[in-house]
């Protein structure tokens, strides 16, 4: 798969030339390649389940009757209206939260930059139940924060209940993704720009709101557009806080209810993956008809900016505060993880080791299987992420816009719907040695791949816009093949936003649940949420299923370190 | 990771042969590897897996987890080319589907000392495509510490539960989405009758905090304390007091004990391994791992209870439940669903128009206790009929034009969409009249 994106990618003259309108050997391999894989992993599996929306329950036959039934439900179109409301206001108090951090931590001389990003990613990982426990003990109506404050003040402050809380939850949990693509974005602006902003007398928050942030557009509305669509799509959240009233919520509840075939749930699902691309074509209105690429990449120009020494102060205060927010969770966890027992109290009535110890005896396996995945899925999300956006950006073969929609379409899909589908679709498959392919683990990469796909994607769309193509050219008039452009040209100057994707698909992928509870089929096999998951449908699993959820952050927070460092050289390099 | 998958295929292959040439001597030819679906925690399987395994050397027991949906749908996807041997869970309505989908093989086990009830539940299916090995009951479980912190009496059965003191404490299941809880309501409403049944269920639901998606979330906010009371299957509560929580629990009179279950898979790769284990779990050994702390099952043999420790609940000395009530299996299939999309609409959808209405009427109860009012509690009488008013009858809930919508197959009847909008709007209204008269009442009271 590699080798022929790359093959393809090299293939493409600049896109600056007049349109052309047949596809060069190389493009037209990459598009098909890339489609098989999303019809086979993606859209015939999924298929093959939500067909059912549209099937007659007597004849068989198509009918749109339960679309109407959809239109025509009270509780539905609120559910509707809740998940939009929902959706938008995350994106706003998302875009509070990452802005500061991203700003200061790329366009300054800040100490601790690397630290401020590798921590900005953690809240992307909450381990499923793990999470919602640790959440519930600091932030719940009889959370340590409520508890202390009705000693105090005799006040109960409902973080945790209705919309609101739903919006509190999804906004701390996945501002990273601003955070991630819109950092990317900022670290490729040439420092010229703003230094030539400064000359001419702008500064402060004139300067971020007329000269950087519309250079970081690309960067933005990656990260906000998955924001809105992850958050409409979004079920576990509503469920951990019990709102109900909301689409996501209401397709789950229905496809898993034992023994029911109500179709209900299916047009919901259909509902919610045409509105993603719906969302998605709007966003990327936002963009259209301006250029974002700049020739200097952000290493140009004098030295970073420094902070004057008030402003300083507040810049470090402001996102000490934001950072203690949003990790708050993950301290909960960690409390969890060494509580003995913690129950309506502000802090556990004791602490011990025992959860670390019991994990690492019985569940080591799922360590090392949750890096291999995880790893693999994220690999395999930036090379198809990268062949899209190029796919998409620097050609002009039709069809390609639907290559980045039906990718993104991956977002809307419950993953209990896409491990329905896999089985129906693989299991009467089997490999040489006998099995079945859905038995195979790299059943659950792929499953991974696709899911967490959509992350990869708009990160590689966001570097690539970035890009002048007019270095391509540079590169092609003095005489290089077109594949060396590519390997030292575009990807180079791409390295941020694809280790952005990277991060992004690798850290999501690595507490996964749905989708891998249909699909694991031993033991050995199993990743880390999985684990989880066993661990935590017992009270006595509690705490040793907080350690696991520990071990996953942990994990993931070193390969985020890894990466950025990685990303950090690859750009020094390359400037 | 490792591709041990094909090998042990082999081998359970090669047990599957061994086992059909041997004959007579199936015993002796157990081994290889069991593949049991199952929903139950790590807590569970893994003593039962260590004794199994120590018991049958040369045999491996691979658990995959799932919850019931997912363990459910697995066993219904992979039917052409299946690989699992056991279906292991609490819930009732999971073996009900497999079997009515064909996919599960019939097994009598040869066990001793174990009744043919329990209670007003039998322990085995009739035709034996399902084994019951631990029997459970349903009740209500609350937190001391909250209930200190928040001065609220210990509740001991359904109806305290409708008390203004309760108001917001109490967190619940849909029944939609657990067996378990369904199987609650559906013995409130058989231990009441239709009428009186739903009018205790909506009575307590009007009080509650939170309806959770999976049954697990019930016992999870009562021992972490966000809510205080939780109505659940009685061993979440002893394996969280086996774990330290400060919990206690309490059986009311209207419950049951129904047993869970396990049931060999169609096509068993390792059928020899499949009884094996299903004959271990009721052996005299395999009924004592249910006592262990982070177990705390009750046993389906009554033998086993002479070694439990002090105070442990034992069904089969009518300590549980009602002594003549019967539980009628025929009557809860054929309105399983609709009992289900009642409360999913009746109380799931509304309920914050059920919160309010039962928050006014407490409100003036409160009131009236301390100066009564006859006029003002003729008014409550309304109000509480109008919560307790019900769309359809028990006759109509159990009639092919009702019960055929929710089959899933085309019927005479309306689709399920569209009586389930009839029913949200049913109540709506009512709750919204209830809340009016109850308005009316704190006017009259003064």
């Amino acid at each position: 798969m590699s080798l022929a994106t790359t093959e393809a990618t090299a293939a493409t003259p600049p896109a600056a030339r007049p349109r052309r309108w047949t596809a060069r050997p190389g493009e037209a391999v990459a598009f098909g390649l890339v489609a098989i894989f999303l019809l086979a992993f993606l859209v015939v599996p999924v298929l093959t389940v939500v067909t059912v929306a549209f099937q007659d329950r007597a004849t068989g036959g198509f009918t749109l009757a339960h679309v109407g039934d959809f239109l025509s439900n009270d509780l539905f179109m609120r559910s509707f209206w809740n998940s939009l409301y929902v959706s938008l206001m995350s994106v706003a108090v998302a875009s509070l939260i990452a802005l500061p951090l991203a700003y200061f931590t790329t366009r300054f001389e800040f100490r601790g930059a690397v630290l401020v990003q590798t921590l900005g990613v953690l809240p992307l990982i909450m381990p499923p139940f793990a999470g919602a426990v640790a959440m519930g003990l600091l932030f719940g109506r009889s959370g340590s924060v409520n508890l202390l404050l009705g000693d105090w003040l005799d006040i109960n402050i409902p973080f945790m209940e209705g919309l609101n809380g739903v919006i509190f939850v999804q906004s701390i949990h996945y501002f990273p993704f601003i955070l991630l693509n819109l950092s990317a974005s900022l670290r490729n602006i040439d420092r010229a720009m703003e230094e030539a902003a400064q000359n001419l007398g702008s500064h402060g928050f004139r300067l971020f709101r007329r000269i950087v942030l519309p250079l970081a557009m690309p960067g933005y509305v990656a990260g906000a557009s998955l924001v809105f669509i992850k958050v409409f799509d979004d079920l576990a959240t509503p469920l951990l806080l019990n709102v109900r009233e909301m689409l996501a919520p209401q397709a789950y509840l229905r496809i898993t209810s034992v023994g029911l075939e109500d179709p209900i749930g299916y047009v919901i699902s259909v509902v919610l993956i045409l509105f993603s691309v719906l969302s998605l074509w709007v966003s990327s209105l936002a963009l259209r008809g301006r250029d974002y690429a700049t020739v200097q990449r952000g290493g140009g120009g004098l030295a970073r900016r420094r902070l004057p020494r008030g402003q300083a102060v507040a810049a470090y205060a402001l996102i000490l505060l934001i950072l203690a927010l949003v990790l708050a969770p993950h301290l909960g966890l960690f409390l969890l993880s060494v509580a003995t027992v913690w129950s309506f109290a502000p802090l556990p009535d004791g602490y011990t080791l025992a959860h670390y110890a019991r994990v690492f005896a019985e569940s080591s396996q799922y360590i090392t299987n949750t890096l291999v995945y995880a790893g693999l899925a994220g690999l395999i999300d930036v090379i198809l992420g990268t062949a899209i956006a190029y796919l998409v950006l620097r050609t002009r073969m039709a069809g390609t816009r639907w290559l980045d929609y039906v990718a993104m379409s991956a977002l809307a899909v419950p993953g209990l719907v896409l491990g329905i589908g896999y089985l129906r679709t693989y299991f009467g498959v089997t490999l040489p040695n006998g099995t079945s392919l859905a038995a195979f683990w790299g059943i659950i990469v792929l499953a991974l791949a696709v899911r967490r796909l959509p992350y990869a994607l708009r990160a590689c769309t966001a570097a690539l816009q970035q890009i002048s193509s007019s270095l391509e050219e540079a590169a092609e008039n003095l005489g290089a093949r077109r594949l060396r452009v590519v390997r030292r040209i575009v990807l180079p100057l791409m390295a941020g936003g694809i280790a952005a994707g990277f991060v992004t698909s690798f850290a999501t992928a690595a507490v996964e649940l749905s989708a891998t509870l249909m699909l694991v089929q031993s033991n050995a096999d199993a990743p880390l949420a999985y684990g989880l998951y066993v661990f935590m449908q017992s009270p006595a699993g509690r705490g040793a299923g907080a350690a696991l959820g520990i071990i996953a952050v942990v994990i993931v927070g070193l390969s985020t370190l890894a990466s950025h460092l990685v990303a950090g050289r690859g750009g020094k390099e390359s400037a | 990771m490792r591709f041990t998958q094909p090998v042990l295929g082999r081998r359970a292959l090669g047990a599957m042969a061994a086992a059909s040439v041997a004959g007579a001597a199936r015993a002796q030819a157990v081994s290889g590897k069991v593949t049991v679906v199952t929903s139950f925690s790590n807590d569970v399987t893994a003593p039962f897996k260590r004794a199994f395994e120590a018991a049958h050397p040369g045999t491996t027991l691979e658990v995959q987890s799932r919850n019931t949906t997912a363990g459910v749908r697995f066993v219904q996807e992979t039917r052409s080319n299946n690989a699992v041997d056991l279906f292991w869970a609490s819930a009732p309505d999971a073996f009900e589907v497999l079997k009515k989908a064909g996919l599960l093989e019939a097994y009598r086990p040869q066990s001793q000392g174990i009744p043919d009830t329990i209670g007003p539940y039998a322990v085995n299916d009739p035709e034996g495509f399902v084994t019951g090995f631990a029997a459970s009951g349903y009740g209500i479980m609350w937190n001391e510490r909250y209930m200190r912190a928040n001065r609220l009496p210990e509740p001991k059965e359904w109806a305290d539960l409708a008390k203004p003191a309760y108001h917001d404490h109490i967190i619940i299941t849909a029944p939609s989405r657990s067996g378990t809880t369904h199987l609650t309501v559906e013995t409130i409403l058989q231990g009441e009758g239709w009428e009186k049944g739903w009018a205790t269920i909506k009575g307590f639901s009007g009080n509650l905090r939170q309806i959770t998606e999976r049954s697990f979330g019930v016992p999870d906010a009562v021992n972490s304390g966000q809510v205080g009371i939780g109505i659940v299957i009685d061993f979440f509560a002893f394996s969280a007091q086996g774990a330290g929580f400060p919990v206690k629990f309490a059986y009311p009179s209207v419950t049951t004990v129904v047993p869970a279950n396990i049931a060999v898979v169609k096509n068993a790769p390792n059928l020899a391994g499949a009884k094996a284990f299903i004959d271990f779990l009721l052996s005299v050994q395999g009924q004592e791992i249910l006592l262990e702390p982070t177990i705390r099952r009750l046993p389906v043999n009554p033998a086993v209870y002479a070694k439990a420790p002090a105070g442990y609940p034992n069904p089969f000395n009518g300590t549980i439940g009602l002594p003549n009530f019967r539980f009628d299996l025929g009557v809860s299939e054929k309105r399983y669903a609709v009992v289900d999309a009642l409360y999913d609409q009746l109380v799931g959808t509304n309920l914050d128009g059920l919160k309010r209405a039962t928050k006014a009427i407490g409100d003036v109860e409160t009131r009236l206790a301390r100066r009564d009012n006859p006029q003002a509690r003729a008014l409550l009488e309304e109000a509480r009929a109008l919560i307790a008013a019900m769309p359809v009858t028990a006759e109509e809930a159990a009639s092919d034009a009702v019960a055929g919508s929710f089959s899933g197959r085309g019927g005479p009847g309306p689709r399920q969409a569209e009586l389930e909008q009839r029913w949200a709007g049913f109540a709506r209204d009512k709750y919204t009249a209830a809340a009016a008269k109850a308005a009316d009442a704190a006017k009259a009271a003064g």
